[in-house]
């Protein structure tokens, strides 16, 4: 099997995870979407990992999950911080700056 | 069970049947990610999602990065969201109108031209190489060299990272404090409220719930001597919430008191 194919699925993955930060607007869904997006990017790197011979990939992707890891907890910190005070989880009545 | 996935990865039939078995779910799980309404199943597919791409790196030669995609995301950053999801509200799900006008068509198209652009682009930078796969590579083991890499190359950005998730840890903890605007009561303040306050009815505590020997349920306020129902007898939240029963029903002159004959 062509290891290309992995490459279209992440292709994939990352478009639909493109997709639903700009649809949806529940904040935890929004957030979600962006780790489907970290995880199609590893798993191209994965993929140019085992297509190069060179495990230089993996280590980044290692590095891309350690990074997805602390923006997980500063975001879901945010998100608890602004339902505490607007009792809303949603992206769009976040809107203090623009009035 | 890992050494029957490595095996996988590496011959080539078995490795494609299991690619066009879990590609497809792996698509579906993410557009239901989309489709769904209540982030909780969001979470859910998410989670196979994620779980689905940890099969492929160990069918990949990256069993390391598949481990730690199942400690790491379906363990720790799954649960952190749903933990999320139960403190904002499980019930808070997203209405599906779309507030800003024309958003969702120019999304969509915009998302079959990035997804073509970057397909039509794979596929002619990919055409007529096959992969050089990692068997040289991962020679001592696969865990073996990314540590070798991880601590020779990459050790200041290893640091760098270390120091980062200290950050991140301080920087939830900061976000998630706050600062009590008054001093909570004492013990001795509540007494002295209460035998101070407007009314002595409650000094001795607020009646319990439930009604004696018929029903005994903290769903239930509990009747007054005259027969009406203590309203304060019933948790707060419980009241709020609806879930209180009617004692009306529980009442002594209501209640078919006449015992059946028994043989």
């Amino acid at each position: 099997m062509d290891a290309a194919n992995y490459l279209y699925l992440s292709v994939l993955l990352f478009t639909i995870g493109a997709v639903g930060v700009v649809v949806r607007r529940n904040a935890i869904v929004v957030f979600m979407c962006i780790e489907l997006m970290l995880n199609a990017a590893n798993l191209a790197f994965v993929t140019f990992s085992r297509i190069n011979g060179d495990l230089n990939g993996q280590v980044v992707a290692f590095f891309t999950m350690v990074v997805a890891a602390c923006e997980v907890v500063v975001g879901l910190a945010i998100i608890v911080t602004i339902y505490r005070s607007r009792r809303s989880a949603s992206v769009d009545d976040a809107s203090l700056l623009k009035r | 069970m890992i050494e029957l996935a490595l095996a996988v990865g590496q011959t080539q039939t078995p490795e494609a049947v299991m690619f066009w078995i879990l590609a497809p779910l792996t698509v579906a799980a993410a557009f239901g990610m989309l489709l769904v309404k209540k982030a909780v199943h969001s979470a859910i597919l998410m989670a196979s999602v994620m779980i689905n791409l940890a099969i492929f790196y160990i069918a990949q030669d990256a069993l390391f990065l598949g481990i730690v995609q199942i400690v790491v995301y379906t363990g720790a950053v799954m649960m952190l969201f749903l933990f999320i999801l139960m403190l904002v509200g499980v019930d808070s799900s997203d209405s599906l109108t779309e507030t800003i006008t024309g958003l969702r068509p120019i999304a969509i198209t915009a998302a079959v031209g990035f997804g073509g652009l970057m397909v039509s682009l794979l596929s002619r930078a990919t055409l007529g190489r096959s992969a050089v796969g990692l068997q040289v590579a991962n020679e001592n083991g696969n865990v073996k060299g990314i540590a070798q890499l991880l601590f020779s190359t990459y050790v200041w950005p290893f640091e760098v990272v270390s120091a980062l998730l200290i950050t991140a840890a301080l920087g939830a903890m900061v976000l998630a404090h706050h600062q009590r605007l008054q001093t909570r009561p004492t013990q001795r303040e509540l007494s002295t409220e209460r035998f101070r306050g407007i009314s002595l009815a409650n000094a001795a505590g607020l009646p319990a719930p439930g009604v004696f020997a018929r029903h005994n349920a903290v769903d239930v306020p509990a009747l007054l001597p005259d027969g009406s129902p203590a309203a304060n007898s019933v948790n707060a939240t419980l009241e709020a919430r609806g879930d209180m029963l009617n004692s009306g029903a529980f009442e002594l002159g209501k209640i078919d008191t006449s015992a059946g004959e028994e043989k």
